[in-house]
């Protein structure tokens, strides 16, 4: 059993972030999309392929006037122009994105944070033939579900990864904030150097966990709502110990509305 | 560590601004060449950005601050440590790129070359020892007929059987073989068997067809028939064996010490060019497969048509031999 645990953690695991570290030091990361993610913006690409070929077919009914043949040559040529450079043209101009991609906030990004070349756009899109084997990209559906940063066999072989775009809000409170937890009357600010440290201490999933606590305690049972609230206090107060002075007064809950303007709010 | 983050945020949020403000001018305009006033401006605000995502490290609750200021890193980050060739085509240096590519992986054109050579072989072989594997070899109507009764057929003819439907079956002749080349590149990534099997049976129907014309004594009709598009044809096939080999080779990578990464990276550009090179090739081809090669004598004498094939081999051989010397 320890053995296979071992093995089990040997194994690459898979990735949700893609982590690159710059020369100087500072880390910075991008959420990897999904393979259904990225099979949706697929079929909203399909569509658009599908739509700019049926429109030029209209186009070239007037050319069927002319030459029933060249018509015909001509829309073989766009057709297959279309279903290999459709998703070349757009990553290129957009920047790793196509009408899909935008759609659901995608990006393809090389795999190093570095700007993306025609070359490495181009082998990606043509190794969609292999990708796409034997029917409805499942070579490219397992590759991805089973490459640690999700990449199908195009992406490995053009460095290149798909990514959720971030983004690009302005707003970096929860809103409501003032309401559910005041700046007035809160003894923990009164703390800078503890309130600095148990905003650090703080994980992102403690902390949205009293946001829900908070902005949701009416449709508690008051039972349960007091024993939630005396838990999530708890688990803070277990991070930093401020001083009895400070926290003498407060109520579990009122100490974990206080603790969500210390890491939201920041000192006074 | 940032003991009063409003404060930071009011205090860092002008220069992230004006961050976001040169990137965002750089996405809509990407072929613009910045001043240097604006690099150094642009280094400044990426460095006190960073500084200002590394001091925020610290700060885990702080995620929606987090993402912003990772956003703005990264993408100043892909502009200043970009140092690859800015995203313009530029054709010439495309044009000799194609034929320089060919050279820098000989040995990947010569397995290809060995590995159709090969399939040839076993086709030939194949269709004189059992001629009637031929069906199994050759699975397509038109190769199944004696080659006598072709050939009676097709210089006897008196309409032009492609007549109102040359251009279509140049196009579809073009999308298919182009087709075919990226699927024999693309066949790399399984570590070459993908693209050593498309070529042995590429080669297998060749030697096959072959065999067959040759042994019914119409060795000249096969030539005059093969060579003005098969001189481009096949080659362009060749080039896509030799992109998938290519391709196999820095996927496995024998004895270097760069990574897998690292090897794919500095194969793209030459895969690129040599997949965009045995494109335009195909075009060629498909147009002269349907307007000059399913024309035989007396519409086009055979000297003729085989003259005009070797001349373009000739001249395939000089441009990717020597076209980009330095």
């Amino acid at each position: 059993m320890k053995a296979a645990n071992e093995g089990q953690a040997m194994k690459p695991a898979r990735q949700t972030r893609l982590s690159i570290e710059t020369p100087e030091g500072v880390v910075f990361s991008f959420e990897l999309a999904t393979p259904v993610t990225r099979a949706l913006a697929w079929a909203v690409d399909a569509a658009a392929m599908a739509v700019a070929s049926s429109m030029i077919g209209q186009v070239l009914l007037a050319l069927k006037l002319l030459s029933g043949d060249w018509a015909s040559a001509v829309s073989v040529i766009i057709y297959f122009a279309i279903s290999i450079g459709y998703a070349i043209l757009l990553e290129w101009r957009w920047r790793g994105q196509t009408i899909g991609k935008r759609l659901l906030g995608l990006r393809v990004i090389d795999v190093h944070g570095l700007r993306l070349q025609l070359p490495q756009i181009a082998l990606r899109n043509l190794l969609r033939l292999v990708d796409g084997l034997p029917a409805f990209y499942l070579v490219g559906g397992l590759a991805c579900i089973f490459s640690r940063k999700a990449q199908r066999l195009g992406d490995l072989a053009a460095n290149t990864v798909v990514t959720r775009e971030a983004p690009r809000e302005r707003a970096i409170e929860p809103s409501g904030l003032e309401r559910i937890a005041p700046a007035k009357y809160n003894s923990l600010l009164a703390q800078p150097q503890l309130a600095a440290r148990l905003r650090s201490l703080a994980t992102p999933e403690a902390a949205a966990l009293a946001v829900r606590a908070v902005t949701g305690r009416d449709g508690y049972d008051p039972a349960a709502r007091i024993a939630l609230f005396r838990e999530l206090a708890a688990h803070f107060r277990s991070l930093v110990e401020f001083p009895e002075e400070a926290v003498e007064s407060l109520t579990d809950e009122q100490y974990v509305r206080s603790v969500l303007r210390v890491i939201y709010g920041g000192a006074k | 560590m940032i003991v009063d983050i409003p404060r930071f945020v009011a205090v860092e949020r002008p220069y992230w601004d004006e961050l976001a403000a040169i990137l965002d001018r750089m996405d809509a305009e990407p072929e613009r060449r910045l001043p240097l006033a604006e690099i150094q401006r642009l280094h400044y605000l990426y460095e006190r950005c960073s500084a200002g995502l590394a001091r925020l490290d610290a700060f885990s609750t702080s995620p929606a601050l987090r993402t912003l200021l990772e956003s703005l890193v990264s993408r100043a980050y892909t502009e200043i440590h970009e140092t690859r060739a800015p995203q313009k085509i530029r054709w010439k240096a495309l044009f000799f790129a194609f034929p320089r590519a060919f050279r820098r992986h000989l040995a990947a054109f010569s397995l290809s070359l060995g590995i159709t050579l090969l399939g040839v072989a076993f086709g030939w072989f194949a269709i004189r020892m059992d001629p009637s594997s031929k069906a199994v070899l050759m699975p397509f109507p038109h190769l199944l007929h004696s080659p006598a009764e072709r050939v009676h057929e097709e210089e006897s003819a008196k309409t032009d059987r492609l007549h109102g439907a040359k251009a279509t079956f140049s196009a579809e002749l073009m999308t298919h073989n182009i087709q075919v080349t990226i699927m024999t590149l693309a066949m790399g990534m399984t570590w070459g068997a993908g693209t050593l099997m498309l070529l042995f049976y590429n080669g297998v129907i060749l030697g096959a067809v072959a065999a067959d014309y040759v042994s019914a004594g119409f060795a000249t009709f096969l030539t005059g028939w093969l060579l003005p598009h098969g001189s481009i044809e096949i080659p362009a096939i060749l080039l896509g064996g030799q992109g998938g080999f290519i391709l196999a080779g820095a996927l496995i990578g024998w004895g270097g010490r760069t990574s897998r990464s690292g090897r794919l990276r500095a194969v793209a550009p030459d895969l690129f060019a040599i997949v965009a090179g045995a494109a335009c090739m195909l075009v060629w081809a498909g147009m002269v497969e349907a307007f000059i090669s399913q024309y035989h004598r007396p519409v086009i004498p055979y000297g003729l048509k085989i003259a005009f094939g070797a001349c373009e081999l000739v001249a395939l051989t000089a441009f990717l031999g020597w076209a980009g010397r330095e």
